[in-house]
C-alpha cells in the first residue's frame, strides 16, 4: 500500500512525488525478455517479442537494448516502448508474467478445437485441363472417380468426432459440381448429424463454376453454402492458365461469379488467384481485373510445387524472387487503389498483418505453428484415402503416400489423428523448434510446412536457407513491415484490411 | 446544486437516515415541517424545520434550517448529530452516487475528490446499509464512488450484495482504481456474485508503468491495476477503462490504445475524459494542464484506433468546438446535471445540445479554443 494523502484542507502538507522519483526505479540494469530482431531496410530494424508484438526502430537499437545502453533519462520514449511491450523488465521475472502467458495462450488458441476443416474430394472428374492442375483429373467413369456414399458417410462420422463445435465441410475436386448429387447427399446427411452432435457447420464448394446451374444456386442459397472459385486475371491469362476445350473458361467463371453474387450475396462468393509463369508478367492487369469485377479482396497465391504443376517445368517452375517481384508490384497496385478510395484487400498480407497487429489467433493452415496439417485440416480423398492436407493428397497423386494417414471405414479417429503417422510428424510441426526458424524474428508470423519441405527438399525438417517457402515469407513479411513503417497512410490501409473498415 | 444544509440539532445522538416528506400523508422516515406541526409524529425518525427551536416536541429534530428548496419528497438524507443534513439520493436525478469512503490507496495528481486519511468506513457502511433499502426499485442507474470503495473490504461486498438484491433492475457503476483486485481472491469474490448489472470503472493512464504510477502517485500501481483487470476478466466481471486526458500522458495516448487492444481486449468500454479543474487539479495545474486543442489529433487517432478494432469508446467532459469532428460521434453528455454548465462564449452555439459542456469548475480554466459553432 502506498502512503495515504493528507487531509485536503491542510494544503501545506499535501505532498506529491515528482516524475524523477518514479524514474529512479528504472535503471539501465534491466532484464531482457525473449525477443528476436531483423533488419528491414538500410536504416530500420524490427524487434519482435515472444507474443508477436513488434517495435520498428532505428538500426542498431536491438544491440543497444542488449548492451543495456538504453536508459529512461536519455530515451524515455524508447524505454517506455520496451517496458510497455514486454521487451525488457525491471525485475528478473516480469510482474505481469501472467499477462504474457495469457497472450501466448490466446495466440495459440487455434489449437483448442483441433481439426475443424474437413475437405471432401467429392469427385476427381473435371472438364478443364489446366496445365498447372495440382491433381490429376479424369473426364470419364463416374463410378471410379466419384466419392461413394459409404466413404461420404464415414467421412461425416469422423467429422462429427472433431472436438470443435464449429466445423467446415469443404467440397473439392476435380470439379466438385460434376458430382453435385453427391454434395447434396453429403449436405442432407450432415444436417441431421449436426443436430445430433450439436455442431455448427459451414459448407464450402470449390468450383470453376462452369457446371453451375440455377438449381445448384437455389440449393446453395437454401443451405447457406459458400462458393469458392478461381480467377487468374484477365481473359487472356485465365483462359491460357485454365484450359478448357472451348476456350471459354473465363467467361464461364465471370458469369458464374455474377450469378452467385446476385443469388447468394457478395460475401458468399470468393475467388482465388493462382500465379503462373504467365501471370508473373501482369501484376497490374490482374489486380485491375479484380477491381473491375468489383472484388473487395484478392489472394495472391504462388503456385504449389505439387502434382502436375511441377511436371511442366518451363511453365510453372519459377524462382521465389520472380514471384516476389510480382507480389510486390501487385501489392503496390492494390495499395494504390486503396489510396484512391477503393477498398480492396490482399488476403495473404492480411493474414500476416492480423498475426502482427492483433492479439488473436489466425486460422490459416499454411502459416501456422504447430502446422495446419492434421491440427486444422484433414482431407478425405474420392477413393476413401485420408491425407494430412490438400498438398498431401496431391503428392499421393504422384505416387508418394508419405502423408497418407489411413482409409475411411478402416481406421478409427484416434488411429488417424493420433496414430503413428500423425505423431511421427510432431518433431517437424513447430517452427519454434526448427533450425533457422527458432531464432527468426518472423517466427510468430510464419508457420511450419513439413509437406512443402518434403516435396521440395526431400526431407520434412527442411533447410531454411534454400527453402523457397522461407525466402518468400521472409521477404513478404519484411516488405509489409517496411511499407507500414514508411507511410502512415499505408499503415491505416493495412489496419482497415484487418478490421474491415474502409 | 445544493446537496447539504445545516440547522440546530436537537436530540440527535447518531446519524438518522431516511426519505423526506413534505406531506404527512407520504410514506417517509423524516418529515419536513414548514407550517403546522402535525399531532402524531410517532412514525417519523426525525423532523426538519425552518422554525426556531421548540423543545416541547419530543422528537429528534433539526431546527432553523435556511431552506428546503433543494429537496424533493422521497429524497434520502442523512441527518447528522451536528445538524448537517446531507442529501444521499435525489429522486429526480439520474446521477446518484454513493460515496463509500473518502480513503484511498492512490493519490492521483488530478483527483477531483481528494482522499482523507480518516477511517470512515464504518460510518459510511452504517449509512449506506440503511440508504440502500430506501432507494426506489425504479432507480435506473446508481454510482458507487470514493475514495477507493474496495477499501471497505468485506463491507464493500456486503453493500454490493444489498444493492444486487434490493435493486434488481438498477445498473450499477462502481469507480475503483482496481488495485485491490490484483489479489485473486478479492476478484473471485466479486465474480462469484455474478452481478451482471455491475460495471467497474477503472482508470488506466498510460501503457508505460512509470507514467501511470506517477499520475496515481503509487509505486507498482500499474502492475496491480493490470493484474486486477486480468483477474476481473477471468471471473467475468464487466469492466470500463477510464482515461483522463492530461499533459504527462498525452504523448503516449495512441500507444495506450494499442496496449489496451492487445492486452485488454476484454474490456467492455473505454472512456476518454477531459480534465476536471477541481480537487487536487488546481494545485497540480502546471503538471497537468494541456489545452484540448493541442491534443485533438492524438485523441482522434487513439479513439479511432480502438473503434476501428471494434472496441466501444466514449469521450466524456469534452466540448465539441475543440474536438476533431471525426470523433464527435463518441462524445457523450456525461457531466452530472448539478455540475454541468456552459460559458457565455457558448451563447448561440448550434451544437450545444449535443455538446458535453463544462464542469462548473471549468469556469476558471478551459480551452482557449472555445467558441460558439454556427
Amino acid at each position: 500500500m502506498v502512503k495515504i494523502a493528507d487531509p485536503v484542507h491542510e494544503k501545506k502538507t499535501r505532498k506529491f512525488q515528482d516524475l524523477n522519483y518514479y524514474s529512479s526505479k528504472h535503471q539501465s540494469d534491466y532484464y531482457l525478455l525473449p525477443f528476436r530482431f531483423h533488419r528491414i531496410s538500410e536504416e530500420r530494424e524490427v524487434m519482435v517479442n515472444e507474443i508477436g508484438d513488434c517495435l520498428i526502430v532505428p538500426k542498431g537499437t536491438a544491440a543497444r537494448v542488449i548492451e543495456r545502453n538504453v536508459c529512461v533519462a536519455d530515451d524515455p520514449e524508447l524505454y517506455g516502448d520496451l517496458i510497455a511491450n514486454f521487451f525488457i523488465s525491471t525485475t528478473p521475472v516480469p510482474e505481469l508474467l501472467n499477462v504474457l502467458s495469457t497472450r501466448y495462450r490466446t495466440k495459440k488458441s487455434f489449437l483448442d478445437n483441433f481439426t475443424s476443416l474437413h475437405i471432401f474430394v467429392i469427385s476427381l472428374r473435371c472438364e478443364h485441363t489446366c496445365h498447372y492442375c495440382q491433381v490429376s483429373r479424369v473426364t470419364s467413369d463416374k463410378h471410379m472417380y466419384d466419392m461413394n456414399q459409404y466413404h461420404i458417410d464415414e467421412g461425416i462420422k469422423l467429422m462429427m468426432q472433431s472436438p470443435s463445435p464449429y466445423v467446415t465441410m469443404e467440397f473439392q475436386g476435380g470439379e466438385a459440381l460434376l458430382a453435385f448429387e453427391n454434395i447434396k447427399y453429403a449436405v442432407e446427411r450432415t444436417k441431421q448429424e449436426a443436430i445430433r452432435y450439436e455442431k455448427t457447420i459451414t459448407y464450402v464448394i470449390c468450383t470453376n463454376l462452369a457446371p453451375l446451374t440455377d438449381e445448384i444456386l437455389v440449393y446453395c442459397k437454401e443451405n447457406n453454402i459458400l462458393i469458392s472459385t478461381s480467377l487468374d486475371g484477365p481473359e487472356f491469362i485465365h483462359n491460357k492458365n485454365r484450359h478448357k476445350p472451348n476456350n471459354n473458361s473465363y467467361q464461364l467463371a465471370v458469369d458464374g461469379i455474377m450469378k452467385c453474387r446476385s443469388v447468394l450475396g457478395e460475401d458468399n462468393v470468393s475467388a482465388l488467384l493462382t500465379t503462373t509463369n504467365l501471370s508473373l508478367q501482369y501484376p497490374k492487369e490482374i489486380v485491375d481485373e479484380y477491381v473491375n469485377l468489383g472484388f473487395r479482396n484478392i489472394f495472391l497465391r504462388p503456385i504449389s510445387p505439387y502434382g502436375f504443376a511441377t511436371r511442366s517445368a518451363t511453365k510453372n517452375k519459377y524462382d521465389a524472387s520472380l514471384f516476389l517481384t510480382f507480389y510486390k508490384k501487385a501489392l503496390d497496385r492494390i495499395i494504390e487503389y486503396n489510396l484512391k478510395g477503393y477498398f480492396i484487400r490482399e488476403d495473404y498480407a492480411s493474414i500476416i498483418l492480423k498475426k502482427m497487429l492483433t492479439p488473436f489467433p489466425v486460422g490459416y493452415v499454411d502459416l501456422q505453428s504447430p502446422a495446419g496439417i492434421i491440427n486444422s485440416v484433414i482431407v478425405f480423398n474420392y477413393d476413401g484415402k485420408i491425407y494430412a492436407s490438400d498438398e498431401a493428397r496431391m503428392l499421393a497423386e504422384m505416387q508418394d503416400f508419405t502423408f497418407q494417414l489411413g482409409v475411411l471405414g478402416e481406421h478409427s479417429y484416434s488411429e488417424i489423428f493420433y496414430g503413428d503417422k500423425a505423431s511421427g510428424l510432431t518433431a517437424v510441426l513447430a517452427n519454434e523448434s526448427l533450425a533457422g526458424c527458432a531464432d527468426c524474428a518472423f517466427q510468430s508470423y510464419c508457420g511450419a510446412d513439413p509437406i512443402y519441405n518434403w516435396a521440395t527438399q526431400g526431407d520434412m525438417y527442411g533447410h531454411r536457407p534454400t527453402s523457397s517457402f522461407c525466402q518468400r515469407n521472409m521477404e513478404i513479411i519484411r516488405y509489409i513491415i517496411e511499407l507500414m513503417d514508411s507511410d502512415k497512410r499505408i499503415e491505416r490501409i493495412f489496419r482497415n484490411w484487418i478490421t474491415g473498415k474502409s | 446544486m445544493i446537496l447539504k444544509t445545516k440547522g440546530k440539532p436537537w436530540r440527535i445522538d447518531e446519524p438518522i437516515i431516511g426519505r423526506v416528506a413534505f406531506d404527512a400523508a407520504d410514506d417517509a422516515e423524516i418529515l419536513i415541517v414548514q407550517d403546522i406541526v402535525p399531532d402524531d409524529l410517532r412514525r417519523y425518525k426525525a423532523i426538519l424545520t425552518s422554525h426556531d427551536i421548540d423543545t416541547s416536541i419530543d422528537k429528534a429534530a433539526v431546527y432553523a434550517i435556511p431552506g428546503f428548496g433543494h429537496l424533493s419528497a422521497g429524497d434520502i438524507v442523512v441527518v447528522n448529530s451536528d445538524g448537517v443534513i446531507n442529501t444521499q439520493y435525489r429522486i429526480d436525478s439520474t446521477h446518484n452516487f454513493l460515496l463509500f469512503t473518502e480513503r484511498c490507496n492512490s493519490n492521483c495528481l488530478m483527483c477531483s475528490q481528494p482522499p482523507r486519511d480518516k477511517d470512515d468506513t464504518g460510518y459510511f457502511y452504517n449509512i449506506y446499509s440503511q440508504v440502500i433499502p430506501l432507494i426506489p426499485k425504479e432507480c435506473a442507474e446508481l454510482g458507487i464512488t470514493g475514495g477507493e470503495p474496495t477499501l471497505l473490504g468485506g463491507l464493500f461486498f456486503k453493500l454490493l450484495e444489498q444493492i444486487q438484491h434490493q435493486l434488481p433492475d438498477t445498473e450499477v457503476h462502481c469507480l475503483t482504481n482496481g488495485r485491490s483486485f490484483a489479489w485473486d481472491g478479492f476478484a473471485k469474490r466479486l465474480g462469484d456474485m455474478s452481478f451482471k448489472r455491475l460495471m467497474l470503472g477503472i482508470p488506466l493512464y498510460s501503457d508505460f508503468n512509470l507514467l501511470h504510477d506517477y499520475v496515481v502517485q503509487g509505486d507498482g500501481a500499474f502492475e496491480q491495476t493490470v493484474q486486477g483487470l486480468y483477474n476481473l476478466a477471468k471471473y467475468d466481471v464487466r469492466i470500463e477503462l477510464r482515461i483522463v486526458l492530461h499533459k504527462p500522458t498525452i504523448s503516449r495516448l495512441n500507444k495506450l490504445s494499442k496496449f489496451i487492444y492487445k492486452n485488454l481486449p476484454f474490456v467492455e468500454h473505454v472512456a476518454f475524459m477531459g480534465l476536471e479543474n477541481q480537487g487536487y487539479t488546481p494545485h497540480n495545474f502546471d503538471k497537468l494542464w494541456i489545452d484540448p486543442v493541442e491534443y485533438g489529433d492524438d485523441l482522434a487517432e487513439a479513439m479511432m484506433y480502438l473503434s476501428d478494432h471494434g472496441m466501444n469508446v466514449s469521450l466524456y467532459n469534452s466540448q465539441l468546438c475543440v474536438t476533431p469532428e471525426e470523433i464527435w460521434q463518441f462524445s457523450r453528455r456525461s457531466i452530472s446535471d448539478w455540475k454541468n454548465i456552459y460559458l457565455d462564449k457558448c451563447e448561440g452555439c448550434t451544437v450545444s445540445e449535443e455538446c458535453g459542456g463544462f464542469f462548473s469548475s471549468n469556469l476558471v480554466k478551459h480551452s482557449l479554443g472555445i467558441r460558439a459553432l454556427r
